[in-house]
């Protein structure tokens, strides 16, 4: 590998540009946050981050943010499953679709959910007759984070079900297993990393969202007001201690996330082997 | 034996297509009508009240800025991408999984932390505000605010597509240019750069859309100043929230557009060069 580095050239520089330029736009800035909130001290932290408000809020992001990740692992599956295996008409733009939440603003999803699910939207007013409220209660929340995290799951698990030889099955079929026998005992193994892995990004994901649930939350506090719409609220009144706390705890939640997704692979990556 | 063949088969196509309506019917509640009803509401009141919703002053103005700060944002991030991926495709080096960790950090951050973070590096508050304050520099609540915060959250996406592509092809065509007298420039635009085309395109294409529609980090710094720091996602929730729901939905289905438009390129590109954008797909 010594010679490469001496035939092709251009090291140093894109390197050292590639470093100095991670450092100004991502570590400066979050190392930034991470000294400020070093130097709240102990008591304080932990007064901020106990308060009653700040804890509704992160029961709620964390509540939410999970059963939305459970429907899409749920119907990301299914989803996944019908675009592997089955044809129907416009098979390809439904496919081309689920990535909508990635390519749409997420202030567009906001106002398009909220109307849709209002109680005189399309949606929330035949909801309303069972009287069921949607937008403006916790149910909102549910909804935006399930759109936002849909993509992950799909995408997630489609290429591994794509990879999975139909001879497999065929072979377990022709041994008597059953229908349901074949997708628990051999199609569902070997697609469970993936899922675990879509659905704990739709979780993180959901956890920091922000632009699409604000409209449909309500936003009441202690019943319908998210972690990151807190933070926003307290650096709107300067309390710079405030939000950096609250952030600080969701930083470490979505590093503890990444970290358990890499887990998940690695684990995936030794079974495989 | 027959008839217990016809009737084991429709129950299989009826369980089949019990299936595809399920899954269909979920994105229909999820995808397909929200996408449907900003279309719809947007051209509710009819093509002139649109068109005149879409050319008012302060629409103009943030149309202008969003297309501003991607044609800074979206530059950078693509240098940085190919600078970053030719160091860590094409040499070894201590730290180079760290790197690439690195790289993708942006993603997992939430948008409201990514606003946060330079408020507290630029703020009123912070240690640069003296020193901001002295040359007459405005950070936060103004333009440069709001390209830092699109920088920060679209830094990964050309450099991930990048990486794992460049990574499977290797450094033998590269040092067969340089070998044949070939200088580094050259070795790049001649041989390098036609292998990466079509998966640079992409990674600019999602970094694109997520520069133009970004709205948490960015509605942290901008200070919401209507005409002047308002990108179009912005605009869309000030006109929102003065219950202006025409107009506010006539300029989101500018995003919408733009939104369907790199669904569209991106789906072309995964059909017809699946191979030469993800090495996991080939």
């Amino acid at each position: 590998m010594k010679t490469n580095q001496k035939i092709l050239p251009g090291f140093s520089i894109t390197l050292g540009f590639s470093v100095f330029y991670l450092c100004l736009i991502v570590i400066i800035p979050l190392a930034g946050l991470f000294l400020k909130s070093a130097g709240i001290g102990w008591d304080s932290f932990y007064q901020i981050v106990s308060a009653p408000r700040v804890l509704s809020a992160f029961k709620l992001s964390f509540g939410c943010a999970f059963i939305a990740a459970v429907i899409n692992a749920f119907f990301g599956l299914l989803t996944a499953w019908v675009l592997v295996r089955y044809s129907f008409f416009g098979k390809r733009i439904v496919d081309a679709l689920v990535d909508l939440p990635f390519a749409m603003p997420t202030a567009v999803a906001g106002i398009a959910l909220t109307t849709l699910y209002a109680e005189n939207g399309w949606i929330g007013e035949h909801l309303a007759a069972f009287g069921i409220k949607a937008a403006f209660n916790p149910l909102g929340i549910i909804i935006a984070l399930t759109f936002v995290g849909l993509p992950f799951v799909v995408r997630t698990v489609q290429p591994i079900l794509q990879d999975i030889d139909a001879e497999v099955e065929e072979a377990a079929a022709s041994l008597g297993a059953t229908r349901s026998q074949c997708f628990l005992k051999v199609v569902l193994p070997s697609i469970t990393p993936a899922l675990l892995t879509g659905f704990t990004l739709a979780f993180a994901r959901g956890i920091g969202e922000y632009g699409s649930v604000i409209f449909i939350a309500g936003n009441i506090p202690m019943k319908s007001e998210i972690i990151p719409l807190l933070i926003a609220i307290k650096l709107e009144q300067f309390d710079y201690t405030g939000a950096c706390a609250i952030a600080l705890v969701m930083l470490l939640a979505s590093f503890f996330l990444l970290f358990a997704i890499n887990l998940i692979q690695r684990w995936h990556a030794a079974r495989s082997m | 034996m027959q008839s217990l063949d016809i009737n084991c088969s429709w129950n299989i196509r009826f369980f089949h297509w019990f299936l595809i309506f399920s899954a269909l019917s979920f994105l229909a509640f999820f995808l397909f009508m929200p996408i449907a009803l900003v279309f719809n509401l947007a051209f509710q009141e009819g093509i002139s009240v649109y068109l005149s919703a879409i050319t008012e002053p302060d629409a103009k103005a943030a149309i202008k800025l969003t297309l501003l700060v991607a044609v800074i944002a979206v530059p950078l991030n693509i240098v940085f991408g190919l600078a970053a991926s030719w160091a860590i495709t094409k040499f070894d080096f201590m730290g180079k999984s760290l790197l690439i960790t690195l790289i993708d950090l942006p993603f997992s951050v939430s948008p409201v932390i990514s606003g946060l973070i330079y408020i507290l590096l630029f703020g009123a508050n912070s240690v640069l505000a003296p020193v901001l304050k002295t040359y007459d520099i405005q950070i936060i609540f103004a333009v440069p605010g709001i390209v830092l915060a699109t920088l920060f959250v679209t830094f990964p996406f050309v450099a991930r597509q990048l990486i794992p592509l460049m990574q499977e092809q290797g450094i033998e065509e590269e040092e067969a240019a340089i070998a044949l007298g070939a200088n580094g420039f050259q070795t790049f635009f001649f041989v390098t750069l036609p292998n990466i085309k079509w998966a640079l395109l992409y990674g600019v294409l999602l970094c694109n859309a997520r520069a133009m529609g970004e709205f948490g980090a960015v509605s942290i710094v901008s200070g919401h100043i209507r005409g002047i720091t308002s990108t179009v996602p912005l605009q869309v929730e000030i006109l929102y929230n003065e219950y202006n729901f025409t107009a506010a939905f006539a300029v989101a289905s500018l995003l919408a557009f733009l939104a369907l438009i790199t669904l569209c390129l991106k789906s072309f590109l995964e059909i017809k060069f699946s191979h030469e954008i993800n090495v996991s797909n080939g």
